[in-house]
C-alpha cells in the first residue's frame, strides 16, 4: 500500500494513524477531518472544559513531539467515496486517491425539529459546541437539559456545580436507563435530586419555543421554553439537547460500502469493500458472542479497536484478531465516578454485591444464566477494575473455547 | 521523607494500595514480586493509578488507558504526555517503606487548579 487515507481526525482516526505507523506502514498517510481542529479529547467537553478547569490546549490528544508523518487535511469534509478506484471526494471538490481507507467519521448530535438556529439551544459534540455552551452557562439563568444519556447527565452535574438552576427532562424511567438497565439507573438517579436538580422522567419533548426578541435584535430568536409531551411548558434561558447521535455515514451512500446503523463491519473492522475498514462511533462491528452488529460509542472502543482494524487493512483481512475487551465507559457526576463494562441488555439478573446505593457508593454485577456479563461501579473504582479484568478474561476465554 | 506503607504480607502480588499523602502515592506489588511506588494521579486527568490495570511492571490508567512503566514512570502513548514521578521503595523488617521523591510531581491540570484553589485533590 502506498497511500492510506484516514477519514476522521478525532480519537478513532488518530488511533488508526498511530496504529498504521506502529504496525510498520511507511507510505503516504493522509488524515482528513471536517473540523478545523487537531485531534482533541471530547469527554471533558461536558465536564471540566465546560466548568473552565481545563483549557483547549489541554484537550489535545497528541504528544508535543509526536510526528506521524501525516498530511492533515483539516476543515475538509468528505462527501463521497469511490470504491472502484478508491478515492475520497471532499466538499471543495478535491480528491484523495488511496490504496487503503479508514472510515472514522464518528457521529453527529441529534437535534429537535425546529430548534436549529435558535440562540440558547445547544448540543455538546464538538469543541465549538462546548465553547458556545460554556459562554452561555457563564451568563447564568434557567437551564433545561433534555435527554437521559451521559452527555445530558454530565452537563446537568457541571451546571449545578456552576450554580445554575437545572431541570433535567428524561424520556425513559431514569437517566442512563438505556445503558445501565432500569434497576441500576433507578439506583444511580437520586444523585441528581441530592444536588438540587429537578428531574422529570417518563416524558418526551414536543419542541422548544423562542422569545419575542429585544429591540436591538441581538436576542431575537432566543429560546424561551421547552414544551413537554404532556403539555407542560418549562421556561428556559438555555437548553441542552443530549438526545443521542447518528453515525456520519451519509457520504458513503451509493459507495458500495454496506450500511446499517453505521458502517457494517466484520469482527475486525473490515467493511463490505476490500481495502476499506471502519472504526469508532460510525462503525457497527460484528460481535460474535451476541451475533449482532452494533456501534460502540465509547472512548475506549475508539482507541482499542483501531489497531485491529489497521491490522486487517494492512493484511487484507488475513490478520488474526483478538477479542476486544468488553465495552467500557465512565462518567463523572457530582464528583462521583460511575464506571460500567459489558452489556447490561444481555443480563437476566443484576445484584448489588458491595456497598449500598443509599450511600451513593456500590458495585453491581449483571449476570445471564449465572455468568457475569456486565459490571457497574459507583464510587468503587478499585473493586471495579478487579471485576472488569475478570469480565475481560471471561470474554476472551469464551471466544477461544 | 520515609513513609511506612504496610507489611509486605498484607500486599499480595498483583495488588496495589494508595497512600493518602499530598499528592497521593500508589504502591504496587507486581506478579513477579517487585514492589514499586509512583504518584497515584495520572499525569493527564484526575484518575487514581492504584485503581488501574496492572500488567507486568506497567499500569494502565483506568480512564484513558495510557500506560506507565512502574520502574521509570515513562508513559507509553498519549493522551497522557508526561511521565509519572517515581519513588524509591525499601522493604525493612517485612514492612514496605516509600522514600518520597524530592522531584516536582507531574499532576494533571485539573488537579493543579484544585490544589491552587485549596480544594481537595
Amino acid at each position: 500500500m502506498r497511500t492510506v487515507a484516514v477519514v476522521g481526525a478525532s480519537l478513532a482516526g488518530l488511533s488508526a494513524a498511530r496504529s498504521l505507523r506502529g504496525q510498520g506502514y511507511d507510505g503516504r498517510l493522509v488524515v482528513i477531518g471536517d473540523e478545523p481542529h487537531r485531534p482533541y479529547d471530547r469527554p471533558p467537553l461536558s465536564k471540566e472544559f465546560l466548568a473552565g478547569a481545563v483549557t483547549e490546549a489541554e484537550l489535545s490528544l497528541e504528544a508535543d513531539d509526536e510526528d506521524l508523518g501525516a498530511e492533515w487535511l483539516l476543515g475538509a469534509r468528505a462527501v463521497g467515496l469511490g470504491t472502484r478506484e478508491r478515492s475520497v471526494r471532499l466538499a471543495d471538490d478535491r480528491e484523495v486517491r488511496a490504496d487503503g481507507v479508514v472510515i472514522a467519521t464518528g457521529a453527529t448530535a441529534r437535534t429537535l425539529p425546529g430548534s436549529a438556529g435558535l440562540t440558547g439551544v445547544h448540543v455538546v459534540r464538538t469543541l465549538d459546541d462546548a465553547r458556545a455552551l460554556r459562554d452561555d452557562l457563564a451568563r447564568g439563568g434557567r437551564l433545561v437539559v433534555v435527554g437521559g444519556g451521559f452527555v445530558g447527565a454530565e452537563v446537568v452535574s457541571t451546571a449545578r456545580g456552576m450554580g445554575l438552576e437545572v431541570t433535567f427532562v428524561v424520556a425513559g424511567p431514569a437517566p442512563l436507563s438505556g445503558v445501565l438497565g432500569r434497576d441500576m439507573a433507578a439506583a444511580v438517579s437520586p444523585l441528581h435530586g441530592d444536588h438540587g436538580v429537578r428531574l422529570l422522567c417518563g416524558t418526551g419533548v414536543r419542541g422548544v419555543t423562542c422569545g419575542p426578541g429585544d429591540r436591538s435584535g441581538a436576542e431575537r430568536g432566543r429560546v424561551s421554553a421547552v414544551l413537554l409531551d404532556d403539555g407542560r411548558r418549562l421556561p428556559a434561558d438555555i437548553v441542552v439537547l443530549g438526545i443521542g447521535a447518528v453515525p456520519c455515514t451519509g457520504w458513503l451512500e451509493g459507495s458500495g460500502v454496506a450500511l446499517g446503523d453505521g458502517v457494517r463491519c466484520g469482527a475486525d473492522g473490515t467493511t463490505s469493500v476490500p481495502g476499506v475498514v471502519a472504526v469508532g462511533d460510525c462503525a457497527a462491528w460484528y460481535d460474535p458472542a451476541a451475533a449482532v452488529h452494533r456501534r460502540i460509542e465509547h472512548w475506549t472502543g475508539a482507541k482499542e479497536r483501531a489497531p485491529a482494524a489497521v491490522a486487517a487493512l494492512l493484511s487484507g483481512g488475513a490478520a488474526p484478531f483478538a477479542t476486544p475487551r468488553p465495552p467500557y465507559f465512565w462518567s463523572d457526576q457530582y464528583g462521583v465516578r460511575i464506571q460500567f463494562a459489558g452489556h447490561a441488555a444481555h443480563a437476566d439478573t443484576v445484584t448489588v454485591e458491595d456497598g449500598d446505593p443509599a450511600d451513593r457508593s456500590f458495585l453491581a454485577v449483571y449476570r445471564r444464566a449465572g455468568h457475569p456479563v456486565a459490571v457497574l461501579g459507583v464510587a468503587r473504582t478499585k473493586e471495579f477494575t478487579r471485576r472488569r479484568r475478570q469480565l475481560a478474561a471471561d470474554a476472551a476465554r469464551t471466544a477461544t473455547a | 521523607m520515609v513513609i511506612p506503607v504496610c507489611r509486605l504480607d498484607d500486599l499480595p502480588r498483583g495488588e496495589s494500595c494508595r497512600l493518602e499523602t499530598d499528592p497521593p502515592v500508589a504502591v504496587f506489588h507486581t506478579e513477579d514480586g517487585e514492589i514499586h511506588a509512583i504518584d497515584d494521579t495520572c499525569t493527564h486527568q484526575d484518575a487514581s493509578l492504584s485503581d488501574g490495570w496492572l500488567e507486568g511492571c506497567w499500569v494502565e490508567c483506568p480512564l484513558h488507558a495510557s500506560k506507565f512503566d512502574l520502574r521509570t514512570g515513562r508513559v507509553d502513548a498519549p493522551p497522557a504526555r508526561l511521565p509519572v514521578r517515581t519513588h524509591e521503595v525499601v522493604v525493612r523488617d517485612g514492612v514496605i517503606h516509600v522514600v518520597l521523591s524530592d522531584a516536582p510531581p507531574n499532576l494533571p491540570p485539573s488537579c493543579v487548579a484544585a490544589r491552587m484553589a485549596g480544594g481537595a485533590v
